[in-house]
């Protein structure tokens, strides 16, 4: 497949219903490249979370189409949702969201579980994904014995470990410190180096440095492209 | 493989947090625990009552006066001993084995400077013995030559025996009973208490002695009718109220100036006393089996929605609704199971103690029914929200606080 990875379309969402409703997005359109690395801005409540959301197929637009390799997600039920955020995606939240009193390499492999593989593969690759964001020395301690940089390196590990077609980061820094910031660009550098399409929100200058586009979005639509 | 990976995330769902699964097992061990035990302590009561009932024989008549016969107060008549000789006769009551006069007094009883009050001095005739069941466990009996002869002898009831006599054999000895000496020649076995009553708390004299001392010639306390069999006790019980209607000019109609009272009656009468406090008990435990499934649901919901946060970290890395379900199903059935097979086991052995006097007999269908109580309560608050989160979309289970 050679075309988008993402490709959306006139997108809505619209939150709760009458005098009362908040319109998140108001016909949004967006396409990503393969191997693309796209940094999100906008102010507060612009819509760039539920954007993000959207793709990670966490929510539903109201209407509009999202094609995500191709394939249109309306189409899909809740089973096969969970099987394309399996597959295809990688998820890093802004607050790390591990689980708690579990390993480092228990929640790597959490994906592969459910993926299906086999034990001894499972334990491979987390290893692998742990030793490229550097933390195969911390693969037994449980998310509370690890510093903020630390989990949400966790987190990307886990997010990359089932060699998804993206990796979506909601502002994956915005929790950390300088130091630990720059760990976490930096690894998403490499992996967009090795061809993964990235995609990650921030409202800082310096973090959308490191994309190759960026997008600006204001009041749930597109409103400019900065290059 | 799914399925042992499910076992897997369920075990260490449980062993993750220790306090929780622990409290949630403990709110369902005392839940079943105490239903059981509950209904163990009735059940033995109710079974003790019956026993004691039982032991006193079925076959007995007491006949006592009425008293205070309202139109009638002057011309009522005492029982007599010769009441007691008419009842008896084989020719005009067939069916009556033996009618045994009893007076009785509560007396004090004294033995080298200990003294006991006997709420019950009984005074009467030998067959009174077979007709109470009352055997002797040491020395004799009083026999018909020592009603004739009014000798002072006494057989002590077991209660009265180890109160005045706790270290030495009573048989032989004299006590002061009133300030009139007695010789004890025999103890009876111990019977055990029927109800409230304590039945090996008297003692009991040839009837001769007993007027002679203690409580004069004038009417007696009890007349105690045995009859041949229990199945003769309704024919037993017509001849003796003909004899006695005839011997106080009782007619047609009128009130009676005595009160005849089978063991029938009286166990009649018990079993509704004791079905009341099964009932009684029943309703506790039921209320107990209500506050302790209430207490599970409470602490299910808790922990589901405790973890909603993780179910959906678990929807948007890949989880489907089915795994995720298994897997607190699994947990909820761990615990429950768990909880509820100790609630069984503290039930069980709580009820090997005696608790209050009362030595509980477990109920087989109770302890079914409180482990199937709780377990489902269990099961199904535990999965019932769990399914609810798991149906969310991943952003909102993410969003729960």
């Amino acid at each position: 497949m050679s075309g988008p990875v993402i490709e959306v379309r006139d997108l809505r969402k619209t939150y709760g219903s009458g005098d009362t409703a908040v319109h998140a997005l108001r016909g949004l359109n967006l396409t990503v490249g393969r191997g693309e690395y796209l940094a999100i801005m906008g102010a507060s409540g612009s819509g760039k979370s539920t954007l993000l959301n959207i793709l990670g197929c966490l929510d539903v637009p109201t209407s509009g189409s999202y094609l995500l390799d191709g394939i249109d997600t309306a189409e899909f039920d809740e089973s096969r949702l969970s099987l394309l955020r399996n597959r295809k995606i990688g998820f890093v939240f802004q607050s790390f969201n591990l689980i708690p009193r579990t390993t480092a390499l228990a929640n790597v492999e959490l994906p592969l579980v459910y993926a299906g593989v086999k034990r001894a593969e499972r334990r491979e690759r987390a290893h692998a994904a742990l030793e490229l964001v550097g933390l195969l020395d911390r693969a037994h301690h449980a998310p509370n014995e690890l510093s903020g940089g630390q989990q949400q390196r966790v987190a990307i590990a886990r997010a990359l470990v089932t060699s998804p077609a993206m990796v979506l980061a909601d502002e994956p820094t915005g929790n950390l410190d300088t130091a630990s910031s720059r760990e976490v660009l930096g690894i998403l550098d490499r992996l967009n180096a090795i061809g993964r399409t990235v995609v990650l929100i921030t409202h800082e200058d310096e973090v959308a440095e490191h994309a190759s586009r960026t997008v600006r979005v204001v009041d749930g639509q597109v409103a400019e492209v900065l290059v | 493989m799914r399925l042992l990976e499910i076992g897997v995330f369920a075990v260490r769902g449980v062993t993750a947090n220790k306090l929780r699964s622990t409290l949630t097992t403990l709110g369902i061990l005392i839940g079943v625990a105490s239903v059981i035990l509950l209904i163990a302590v009735g059940n033995g009561a109710s079974t003790a009552v019956q026993q004691s009932i039982a032991g006193l024989g079925t076959n007995i008549l007491t006949i006592s006066p009425q008293r205070g016969t309202p139109q009638s107060a002057s011309s009522a008549k005492p029982l007599t001993v010769a009441d007691a000789t008419a009842l008896a006769d084989r020719t005009e009551a067939p069916d009556v084995k033996s009618a045994s006069p009893v007076s009785s007094v509560a007396a004090t009883a004294s033995f080298q400077g200990t003294s006991y009050s006997v709420p019950q001095f009984v005074g009467t005739d030998p067959a009174y013995f077979e007709t109470t069941n009352s055997a002797v466990a040491n020395g004799n009996l009083f026999t018909a030559d020592d009603v004739l002869q009014a000798r002072k002898v006494v057989v002590l009831g077991a209660t009265v025996a180890t109160s005045l006599f706790p270290s030495t054999d009573p048989v032989g000895n004299a006590v002061l009973v009133n300030n009139i000496p007695f010789t004890v020649i025999g103890v009876l076995a111990t019977k055990g208490s029927s109800g409230l009553q304590d039945s090996d708390d008297l003692a009991v004299s040839p009837l001769t002695t007993v007027q002679n001392a203690l409580t004069g010639y004038g009417g007696l306390t009890q007349i105690v009718v045995q009859a041949t069999s229990a199945d003769s006790l309704p024919a037993a019980q017509a001849q003796a109220t003909t004899i006695l209607n005839g011997r106080h000019r009782i007619g047609a109609g009128q009130t009676a100036d005595y009160r005849m009272l089978s063991q029938e009656q009286l166990l009649t009468a018990r079993t509704a006393t004791t079905d009341t406090f099964t009932v009684l008990l029943a309703s506790v435990a039921a209320i107990s089996l209500l506050v302790g499934g209430i207490g599970i649901t409470n602490i299910m919901l808790v922990t589901v929605t405790e973890r909603i946060r993780e179910i959906g970290i678990r929807k948007a890395v890949g989880a489907p609704k089915s795994t995720i379900l298994g897997q607190f199903l699994l947990e909820a059935t761990m615990l429950s199971l768990f909880g509820g097979a100790l609630g069984v086991a503290a039930g069980v052995i709580g009820s090997q103690f005696t608790i209050a006097g009362i030595k509980p007999v477990v109920v087989p269908s109770s302890v079914l029914l409180a482990f199937a109580v709780s377990a489902l309560i269990g099961l199904f608050f535990g999965s019932y929200p769990a399914s609810r989160a798991a149906s969310l979309r991943p952003i909102e289970a993410l969003r729960h606080e």
